[in-house]
């Protein structure tokens, strides 16, 4: 093969894994060409193949899968064919890659520069004052300092961890990384500064990259080439622009629609779900869930086929231009709504002792939730947006008081809950509700659906039979959208999005009039949660519920919200109307959250430190804050309006 | 109309009933619920599990047939009231016959036909000479002891013979039940039984059945009329010892369970679930337990059993009665010391449990405190207990060798496999060795421990897919 | 770090309170001196001046908690509670049966058991720990099936089995060793590979299946995949990653015994006449010598507790990420 060919090249790639009724492909006939430089993204939902693809090319792949056919040739040696010794050579050398979970995947109890050593010793021979030096190099190279290599991984922050893996992975100098996610675990911002770090690492040695990620607006800022999986397959492969101007699978172009970041109005969902792994497909295997599906379809599998250069769709309709969607009339015009107020919280504060010493004494407090309030009217939904750690997920549960605020008054219907005995409160709780993120952990396994469903009414209307519960646990179950021959199975029979619904049967139960929705949907595939988002909006217009929305997703926020508020280390730094806020926010980190968002390039102007020291005095963000002065590090800014019905807190937002 | 004997239950035998209950009404419990089933089909799947099963459960039923006790009536004259003996009989000991009632005077080895030791005889013509005396059962029926191999072997062959027809009536009894469950032809049911792969599990089993029964055949056929496994110091038969001893290891096993699994499964998930000053107490209370060296523990309560016993003997009217209740006192000890490692382990468990979300969402229903433990705490624990319990079953069976040696095990005239080796670890000195005590012990010891390692090990892989398995 | 120490200190007080009441409750209030004198007496010579002559040379002629008799703060002090058990505290044991003093038994004593148990617990490490890892090496072959099923035989064997198995091939068959029998100093030696023989393989099963299951559970962690797309050989992520990681619970969970060591083994040492404290233990068990059985709980306590301190410690020694505070 000439080289010029492509740098790293996969043909006809099949994949196995083993289920209770042997071995099934999970990874079907699958063809990639990466050439020097390039940037490839490997796009897809959870269960689609592709992490599994970029282990097989690490020859890495777990115990019960096993690669069947298919060869990799690296420029011009073949990988399929090496012997272990000669692939170990090779493996972090010329072919290398980087995890999803930079928190566990560098060894806890080694320095960080004997970690990034190893891999040099390994790979180039080097040892002592050479290594050393080298290590140096590779940690600037990843824009870190020296003295991060003295330290033990936990003492880092994950996207430091991400970035020693990095190192780690460069100082074989591969021709190719392959990075697998890198930064799903991460927080909006930190991700922004590790792709963009990879993107400059690419250009500058001439690296091919193979990205990873379910996320098409990520690919869209980091790709040159787009391949999009679905069921084990590649349904369609394009240059970045032609991908973005011109997708013609029906399941790209039901994914964009399913982006948050695309367009406005209700999300677009795909209906269904992707099939499971061992399924069996006579025709097109996505069939089921398309909207232009025909006859043909589903008798006759169709086949890559060339619309231009370097763009291949697998459909039998991939010639034919897609019909013009008719988008329906986007619903954001709510936003003058003024309902009464249904949830008040004043100044609530979860303060948790630090203790030391002898006795125990407390000597400092940790201040997870700072003096937040807020409100949510009838009816609307307010969107709670920060990073992990900012104290979103302790705010929602000190409202329900399933953690004692310190501080602080939470109103509902104008009863102060924070003063109420457990058994008004258990009445009060009717009221209200929560959703959490995790289908898997908030559902019982050992409970049937029925039992889940009913468990909250036995607790908050006893007086109901079990006829009357059951009755109610049908009702449930089809207001969303599931077979009523749910209520008799057990949680693992449904897929991550079936358990949502479960989960928001669970807390409509009791005919709450405020859900409390901490992150929904962000384990969910986007499809999906275009599907759940879509339920929660048909529910809030059928029972005129009211939401606080827990979210880290900027976009998501606003397709959903009528107002938001912008959490920064457990105080409120920002709140108001979506569209304005959106359109001109006033704290710099929320301005920093937005330019972070993926899907409008890379080209942040400010690269901000990725966490402060904990401060005593002064605004939280000063330490981050490329604006900081003087006053900012001394005194804390109050939260202080701003216009109409906007709040906030930043020194510099200046008077209006 | 009276009876022809009078029915004895030790506390033992009652408490073990008390557990076989509690295990009958787990098992429907189970079979009711799918989710609660599935991992015991992966159980049901295993070789090993299911052969080590079947031996658990003919050890089992030796043990549960020795705890079913009664008195036999005296013959009595017409009219007076009938009179009962003061030794307490096991069905067991009823259905064993000769085993137990053949004694011999003092050792013999297996199959001997005389004695192990010299004995002055007087000879038919008047000498006196020291020699070694024919036994009075063992081979007894034999004119010339020079044949007893043969005799051996053609009755061993009779035995396992008819063993083979009892093994070919399970094969055929699974056989039907198959064929009735897959409406299959008896026929196809049997090659099935015999091949086909998803039923290895069952079919290991019926292997190691036949093979039991074979043996029981050949034993069944040959302790009337041999010491199978030789005689002891005074002459008792020592596979009868052995398997008497199966009740004592199992009781020791199970009955631990009893008490165990209250304290550890209360104390345990307070401590995990409330935390606070509940935590505190419960962790200080078990600490304190495990810092004291657990023999030590074990025996010091075990001599202030013993004194309380010696020193009221009024209120136990049989020696079985006695050594019963020094065996449940063991028991009742080893639970006591035994409790902290599985209360350790569930209180960590419940700690993660306690902050899972379906916990949560729970609570923001205002559910119960002893409704979240009930439903949401308590089943997600419950395969914790059992790995733990099936696990644990084993060290104590080993334990009671080693407590009985030191002293603090069983009462020294009840049967057990300790007691056995106790006795009989000096006769290795002697010249010839007397091994066969011994041997008998560690042997029935060994299969029964081997049994339930390689069950516990099936169960385990079952229900915690985390572990590694054998096979 | 060392307010730490103090507050474990602290906390050791209470646990020795706690083991100090079960013990006296154990042989002074459910099972009475009158009870002990019965027994050392003997069926045949229970007399109520015969119990009380008894008590008298033994010391146990005192009320349990409170004497009428005495005067000043010897009412509380000259009590069964103060004297026998409350005397423990200050490592007081008092005399044993024969009078002799225990305190000054425990210190000869404790050399012997040393002696067979410190070789046992170190060379038992390295070879369990070499084994589970072989075990690991070729996990999923044939190699590690048959290893892992020879640990549960050997694990299914009674301890006892081992010790009269090696007694009867090894010293009296073969007579490679003595039987039996302890003598200080490097002549000695051939006296301990017996018994230490015995002590590592009888728990070969179980510790090297255990390890080995610790061992799998770390190579399934995620940095193990990143040190093999380093490119790092398998012995290479085994011995420098694997190792190390596993050998943190391991290594802490050996440290917990270590103090308790001095107590000896009650099975080895009295098969093998070491006259150790395990002996020591066993032979005042058949004697029922009360005094020693209680000293004896009170140092296994006390040991214990220690072994939890150094078990922290330890911690902070091989684990970066645990400070004590």
């Amino acid at each position: 093969m000439k080289r010029d060919a492509g740098l790293l090249r996969v043909q006809g790639l099949r994949i196995e894994v083993a289920t209770a009724a042997g071995w099934h492909a999970a990874i079907d006939d699958l063809a990639l060409v990466i050439g020097p430089g390039e940037c490839l993204v490997l796009c897809g939902e959870s269960g689609s193949g592709k992490s599994l693809t970029a282990l097989a090319l690490m020859r890495l792949l777990p115990e019960g899968v096993r690669q069947t056919a298919g060869t990799v040739w690296l420029g011009d040696t073949e990988l399929t064919a090496l012997p272990e010794a000669a692939m170990r050579r090779l493996r972090g050398g010329r072919l290398a890659m980087i995890f999803q979970e930079p928190m566990v995947s560098l060894n806890p109890v080694m320095r960080i520069d004997r970690q990034i050593a190893e891999a040099l010793r390994a790979h180039r021979g080097l040892a002592g004052r050479a290594a050393a030096a080298e290590v140096a190099r590779l940690l600037d190279a990843v824009g870190l300092k020296p003295e991060h290599g003295l330290s033990y991984p936990f003492q880092l922050s994950g996207g430091q961890r991400q970035r020693t893996l990095i190192a780690m992975m460069l100082a074989g100098e591969p021709e190719v990384l392959i990075a697998d996610e890198p930064t799903t675990a991460l927080d909006v911002t930190v991700q922004a500064q590790i792709l963009r770090l990879l993107k400059r690492l690419q250009r500058e040695r001439g690296m091919g990259l193979l990205l990873i990620t379910h996320d098409l607006d990520l690919a869209h800022d980091v790709a040159d080439r787009v391949v999009v999986m679905y069921a084990g397959q590649i349904v369609e492969e394009a240059p970045r622009d032609a991908l973005y101007t011109d997708a013609r699978h029906p399941y790209t172009q039901a994914l964009m629609r399913a982006m948050p970041a695309h367009g406005q109005g209700p999300l677009q969902a795909i209906p269904g779900a992707p099939p499971a792994v061992g399924a069996a497909f006579t025709g097109c295997r996505f069939a089921d869930r398309c909207e232009r599906v025909q006859p043909r379809c589903v008798q006759e599998a169709p086949a890559l086929s060339t619309v231009s250069e370097g763009h291949r769709v697998r459909c039998h309709l991939a010639g034919q231009p897609a019909a013009a969607r008719t988008h329906g009339p986007a619903q954001g015009g709510r936003e003058q709504w003024e309902g009464p107020v249904l949830l008040q919280v004043e100044g609530l504060a979860v303060r948790f002792p630090i203790r030391r010493g002898l006795l125990r004494r407390t000597v400092g407090w940790v201040r997870a939730v700072d003096g937040v309030s807020l409100t949510v009217d009838r009816a609307e939904t307010l969107a709670l947006v920060g990073e992990s750690g900012c104290g979103k997920t302790t705010l929602a549960r000190a409202i329900l008081r399933l953690i004692e605020p310190s501080a602080g008054r939470v109103l509902l219907n104008g009863v102060d809950l924070t003063r109420l005995s457990s058994s008004a409160l258990r009445r009060a709780r009717a009221d209200m509700q929560i959703v959490f993120q995790d289908p898997y952990g908030s559902l019982n396994p050992r409970l049937r659906v029925s039992e889940i469903i009913a468990e909250g009414i036995a607790a908050l209307r006893p007086e109901l039979g079990r006829q009357a519960r059951q009755r109610r646990v049908g009702e449930l179950l089809e207001q969303v959208g599931l077979p009523q021959d749910a209520a008799a199975r057990y949680p693992h029979a449904f897929s991550g999005g079936q358990r949502q619904r479960i989960a928001i049967a669970r807390a409509l139960a009791v005919e709450p009039k405020l859900l409390i929705l901490d992150e929904p949907t962000s384990a969910l595939d986007v499809s999906v949660q275009a599907q759940i988002l879509g339920l929660l909006e048909a529910l809030q217009a059928r029972h005129g519920l009211a939401y606080l929305f827990i979210t880290h997703n900027l976009p998501l926020v606003a397709r959903i919200a009528r107002r938001v508020l912008v959490m920064y280390r457990g105080r409120v730094v920002e709140a108001g109307p979506t569209r304005q806020l959106f359109a001109q926010p006033l704290h710099p980190y929320t301005r920093l959250l937005l330019a972070s968002a993926p899907g409008q390039g890379l080209a942040a102007a400010v690269e901000p430190a990725e966490h402060g020291p904990d401060v005593t005095a002064g605004c939280a963000y000063a330490a981050r804050c490329a604006l900081a002065e003087v006053r900012c590090r001394r005194s804390e800014p109050p939260l202080a309006a701003h216009g109409e019905g906007r709040v906030v807190a930043c020194w510099l937002a200046g008077p209006r | 109309m009276t009876l022809p004997f009078q029915p004895v239950i030790l506390w033992s035998d009652a408490l073990l009933l008390m557990l076989l209950a509690a295990v009958a009404a787990f098992v429907l419990h189970t079979l009711r619920h799918e989710h609660l089933r599935a991992p015991w089909r992966a159980v049901w799947d295993s070789r090993l599990g299911m052969a080590a099963a079947v031996v658990l459960a003919a050890y089992g039923l030796i043990g549960l047939l020795d705890s079913l006790h009664f008195r036999a009536r005296l013959p009595a004259a017409a009219g007076e009231p009938p009179q009962y003996a003061a030794e307490v009989l096991s069905l067991f000991d009823h259905l064993v016959g000769p085993l137990r009632t053949q004694v011999e005077e003092s050792y013999s080895a297996p199959f001997a036909t005389h004695l192990f030791v010299k004995k002055t005889l007087v000879t038919a013509d008047g000498r006196v000479v020291r020699d070694y005396p024919r036994l009075k059962y063992g081979g007894a029926h034999l004119p010339d002891p020079q044949g007893r191999w043969a005799d051996v072997a053609a009755r061993g062959i009779e035995g396992a013979g008819l063993g083979s027809l009892l093994a070919a009536g399970a094969w055929g009894l699974a056989a039907l039940g198959l064929a009735v469950h897959r409406r299959q032809p008896l026929a196809t049911a049997l090659a099935a039984l015999a091949r086909e792969r998803t039923l290895k599990g069952p079919r290991a089993a019926l292997l190691t059945l036949t093979l039991l029964v074979l043996l029981t055949g050949a034993v069944a056929a040959l302790a009337p009329h041999y010491h199978v496994l030789g005689t002891d110091k005074v002459g008792q038969d020592v596979l009868y010892l052995a398997l008497k001893s199966i009740r004592t290891g199992l009781l020791i096993g199970t009955l631990t369970t009893l008490v165990v699994l209250p304290l550890a499964l209360t104390l345990g998930v307070a401590a995990g679930y409330f935390g606070g000053w509940v935590d505190d107490v419960i962790q200080y209370l078990y600490t304190t337990i495990n810092s004291i060296p657990g023999v030590l523990l074990i025996a010091a309560a075990v001599l202030v059993a013993q004194v309380h016993i010696e020193t009221n003997p009024q209120l136990y009217d049989t020696a079985a009665a006695r050594s019963d209740l020094r065996l449940v006192f063991l028991c009742l000890i080893l639970g006591l010391t035994g409790w902290v490692g599985l209360a350790r382990l569930l209180r960590g468990e419940t700690l993660k449990l306690r902050e899972l979300e379906y916990v949560q969402a729970a609570r923001a229903f205002g559910v119960t405190h002893a409704r979240i433990l009930v439903r949401h705490v308590l089943p997600n624990v419950a395969h914790l207990v059992l790995i733990t319990l099936v696990l644990d079953f084993s060290g104590l069976v080993l334990a009671e060798a080693v407590l009985s040696y030191v002293g603090v095990g069983v009462d020294p005239v009840m049967p057990s496999w300790g007691n056995m080796i106790n006795g009989a670890r000096l006769e290795l000195a002697r010249e010839p060795v007397v091994w066969w005590q011994l041997a008998a012990a560690f042997l029935f010891m060994f299969v029964l421990v081997l049994a339930a390692n390689l069950f516990a090990d099936s169960v385990r892989a079952a229900f915690d897919p985390r572990s590694g398995r054998i096979a | 770090m060392t307010a730490y120490l103090l507050r474990r200190l602290l906390y050791a007080i209470p646990i020795l309170i706690g083991v100090n009441l079960i013990t006296f409750a154990l042989f002074f209030v459910v099972n009475t001196p009158d009870d002990m004198a019965r027994i050392h007496l003997g069926a045949k010579h229970v007399t109520p001046e015969a119990i009380a002559r008894w008590k008298a040379e033994h010391g146990y002629n005192k009320p349990l908690f409170y004497n009428d008799q005495a005067s000043g703060v010897a009412r509380f002090t000259d009590t069964l509670f103060v004297q026998k058990s409350l005397r423990l505290f200050v490592f007081d044991f008092g005399r044993a049966d024969d009078g002799r003093d225990i305190g000054r038994e425990i210190a000869s004593r404790m050399w012997p058991s040393l002696a067979i148990a410190l070789p046992t617990l170190l060379v038992g490490l390295a070879v369990y720990v070499s084994f589970a890892l072989l075990l690991v090496f070729f996990r999923a072959t044939y190699l590690d099936t048959a290893g892992v099923v020879l640990c549960v035989v050997l694990m299914s064997i009674s301890g006892l089995f081992y010790v009269i198995a090696s007694q009867y091939l090894l010293g009296k068959l073969w007579n490679w060793v003595p039987i039996s029998g302890y003598q200080p100093g490097w002549d000695g030696l051939k006296f301990l590979v017996l018994p230490v023989l015995v002590g590592v393989i009888s728990a070969l099963g179980e510790s090297s299946r255990f390890y080995r299951a610790l061992f799998l559970e770390e190579m399934h962690k995620d940095y193990v995949r990143t040190a093999r797309a380093k490119g790092l050989s398998e012995a290479a992520v085994l011995f420098r990653h694997v190792l190390g990681n596993a050998l943190i619970p391991i290594l802490t969970g050996v440290v917990v015994v270590i103090p308790r060591l001095i107590l000896g083994s009650l099975i080895l040492e009295s098969f093998f006449g070491i006259p150790g404290l395990g002996s020591y233990t066993i032979d005042a068990l058949q004697a029922q010598d009360f005094a020693i059985v209680r000293a004896m709980v009170f140092l296994g306590s006390v040991l214990y507790i220690l072994g939890l301190i150094l078990t922290d410690l330890s911690y902070t020694l091989v684990d970066p990420r645990v400070r004590l505070e």
